[in-house]
């Protein structure tokens, strides 16, 4: 259970390795939190991530998990409560980048990232959901994209997922507000990571720590939507409805 | 029996969880009971609870129907039997008329019979006459398998001593018998002082609480420096009859508590609740309150329930919410009790007053959070920056100086701080799990602090 601060006691990572994911996690341990399980598809590397969260009174459990794996998501979602109770706060950070614009000539390729990106994320956010709808309370975050707001040729098939991400989770989330669940999906831009380690950042690029802070407060606040940083909101509405020929020829990488 | 899922929070606002509703009367709990799935059933009172121990988040909440006309008093023995479900409000005004009063009295009426016991609650006379589980004779309860059995102090008493503080988590209280206290008169004869320190105040109510039945002292939270722990202590007796004058003893137990106003559902205006403005009403209600004052006559409302004269006024705080913290530190720990209100003085929350009582003997009851010590309540808006580090610090002082939290007000604290707090606790879990060894008792507060694991 939250407390009445909304410090969650059981936090579940979905990309347990993944930096922001991470970073979130430990923007929101406090005093009350009790248990963190790392989901990740390379256990190994999640045991790393745990050993730099672990501390006297928390247990951190690493369990396997594959997004790319829609098939065995529900069953996972159980085998997490039957672990660990209710799980007051999931994180889906779990996705894939691709390899730019290499990836939208490589069928096999997009499959792969759409699957993982967009199916996986949907299927483990819908499992994840109903076990919040049984309890009765709980939170999801829920790692969006700035990239799916307006999709560039650079990286089409990343940012459509994105995009498709996006979408199916505000959706979902102005359901689950009637069922005593909160759902906010956090837009980040470009974050220095693991997961853009060589890429060229981006205007306004930020940090996991930063895109957790925003995070944190927007839960805080009970807000449905954050971006990170928050100027981004005003950068892409105007880029949204930027002419078509205009934003071709804009130098976004 | 239509149940409605729906979302319930405590007095506090701060937690709200969805749960399956249901109002029933005491004959048709057992039915009601059969919907009851993996997420367990919990009675719910008035909900005045601050934080989330009635609310049972996923699973199913009842809400006990009764009404006072069905209490049978037995003014011979100066007992009443009343169905849990009725509140203190009800009962007043329907024994205060024939000269019976509550042998305990929170700080509001708006409390059920069956919470009282479950939360084993205080008043302002706990230094002499302790908590309300000590003057209930017998309890009829509900049990998981479907039973009903009358506990009291010499029957199956580890069951009614586990069902006294047991949070809801025993069984479902129908009914209860109440040892009342006889009164002459409707009025309240109190002495009101106004003490300029934390020294003052602990050394006047140490001295001269035992002189009085009840006794409580409201303490200005934002006061610092000399004037720490600044308060206004007041302390009386029921008046008795001769004690009236001529036109109060036409009718000498008139008893008519009213609401004079309801805060409406909207949010205070932004900063209008905010450090300087709570300061200010704080410094003008220790400025307005006499320097000593004997013998006033009051009414049982003024002295014993203040706040109820505003209804809802929990919404004051705006949407955030609130939490209250209150705490128990042995007698010997005043240094911890002055560290805790100069860290919440030091804070600049925008706390209105808080309260500080002094306990007498703790009750039998494993769970009861009464002991022999200090006891101070602080209300503080959820939204206060630091909130968290100055609450989580404070259960250190507090737990290390030998002092616990109170589960009807508690929504922060952790497991392993009410496993320090209630040493006792292990003992109360094994009757509860004697009698509910499936689980079928569960809130919020149990999940939380892990009372049922």
């Amino acid at each position: 259970m939250n407390n009445a601060l909304g410090e969650p006691q059981t936090l579940l990572l979905l990309g347990g390795t993944s930096d922001i994911g991470l970073a979130i996690v430990r923007e929101l341990l406090s005093p009350a939190a009790r248990t963190v399980i790392l989901a990740c598809r390379n256990v190994d590397k999640g045991e790393i991530s745990a050993r730099g969260l672990r501390r006297d009174g928390l247990t951190v459990d690493v369990m396997h998990f594959d997004g790319g794996a829609p098939e065995t998501h529900e069953a996972f979602v159980a085998d997490v409560a039957r672990a660990h109770g209710d799980i007051d706060l999931a994180i889906v950070a779990f996705a894939q980048l691709g390899d730019g614009e290499a990836t939208s000539k490589d069928v096999s390729g997009a499959v792969e990232l759409a699957t993982v990106n967009f199916t996986g994320a949907v299927s483990s956010t819908i499992a994840v959901a109903n076990r919040l709808r049984t309890q009765g309370h709980g939170g999801i975050v829920v790692l969006s994209s700035v990239a799916g707001e307006r999709v560039r040729s650079a990286n089409a098939v990343y940012g459509a997922t994105k995009a498709g991400f996006d979408g199916f989770a505000q959706g979902l989330g102005d359901e689950l507000a009637k069922e005593g669940v909160h759902l906010l999906v956090v837009r980040p831009g470009f974050v220095h990571s693991a997961m853009t380690e060589g890429v060229k950042p981006a205007p306004f690029a930020t940090t996991p720590e930063t895109v957790a802070k925003i995070t944190a407060k927007g839960l805080r606040n009970g807000r449905r939507t954050v971006w990170a940083p928050p100027i981004l909101r005003v950068v892409f509405s105007v880029l949204r409805h930027m002419p078509g020929p205009v934003w071709r020829r804009l130098p976004l990488g | 029996m239509p149940s409605l899922r729906r979302s319930l929070a405590g007095w506090g606002l701060t937690n709200p969880t969805l749960a399956d509703v249901v109002e029933v009367p005491n004959h048709e709990v057992t039915a009601a009971l059969k919907e009851t799935g993996e997420r367990g059933a919990l009675v719910r009172g008035l909900g005045r609870s601050y934080g989330d121990a009635a609310q049972n988040a996923g699973g199913l909440v009842l809400r006990l129907l009764g009404a006072a006309h069905q209490s049978v008093l037995d003014p011979a023995r100066g007992t009443v039997t009343v169905p849990a479900g009725v509140s203190i409000d009800e009962l007043l005004r329907v024994i205060v008329p024939r000269g019976f009063f509550v042998p305990v009295s929170p700080g509001t009426r708006f409390v059920t019979i069956g919470g009282a016991i479950a939360s084993d609650i205080h008043g302002k006379n706990h230094h002499g006459e302790g908590s309300f589980g000590n003057h209930v004779e017998s309890i009829t309860m509900l049990l998981a398998d479907g039973s009903q059995v009358v506990v009291g102090p010499h029957q199956r008493p580890e069951l009614f001593w586990a069902t006294v503080g047991g949070m809801g988590l025993t069984g479902v209280i129908l009914d209860a018998t109440v040892r009342l206290i006889r009164i002459e008169t409707s009025r309240m004869t109190v002495d009101t002082t106004r003490v300029p320190d934390l020294d003052t105040l602990l050394a006047a109510m140490t001295a001269g609480d035992d002189d009085y039945r009840y006794s409580v002292a409201w303490i200005d939270p934002q006061a610092k420096g000399r004037s720490l722990g600044r308060s206004v202590l007041g302390r009386g007796d029921h008046a008795t009859l001769d004690q009236l004058g001529p036109k109060d003893a036409i009718d000498p137990l008139v008893y008519n508590a009213r609401q004079l106003v309801t805060m409406p559902p909207m949010v205070p205006p932004m900063g209008v609740i905010n450090h300087a403005t709570v300061a200010a009403f704080n410094e003008l209600w220790y400025r307005k309150a006499p320097r000593h004052r004997e013998g006033e006559l009051q009414s049982i409302a003024t002295f014993f329930h203040p706040l109820d004269m505003v209804g809802r006024w929990n919404r004051i705080y705006g949407a955030g919410g609130m939490l209250q913290y209150q705490i128990v530190v042995p007698f010997g720990a005043e240094e911890t009790l002055r560290t805790v209100i100069e860290r919440f003085a030091a804070s600049g929350t925008a706390s209105f007053l808080a309260v500080l009582k002094r306990f007498g003997p703790a009750s039998v009851a494993p769970l009861s959070f009464p002991t022999p010590g200090w006891t101070l309540t602080m209300d503080v808006p959820a939204a206060t920056a630091g909130l968290s580090e100055l609450l989580h610090g404070l259960d250190h002082l507090v737990l290390d100086a030998g002092g616990r939290h109170y589960f009807a007000k508690d929504s922060v604290t952790t497991p392993e701080a009410v496993r320090r707090g209630y040493p006792r606790l292990a003992e109360w879990k094994a009757v509860r799990d004697s009698v509910d060894p499936t689980g079928v008792w569960r809130s919020d507060l149990s999940r939380r602090l892990g009372l049922t694991d």
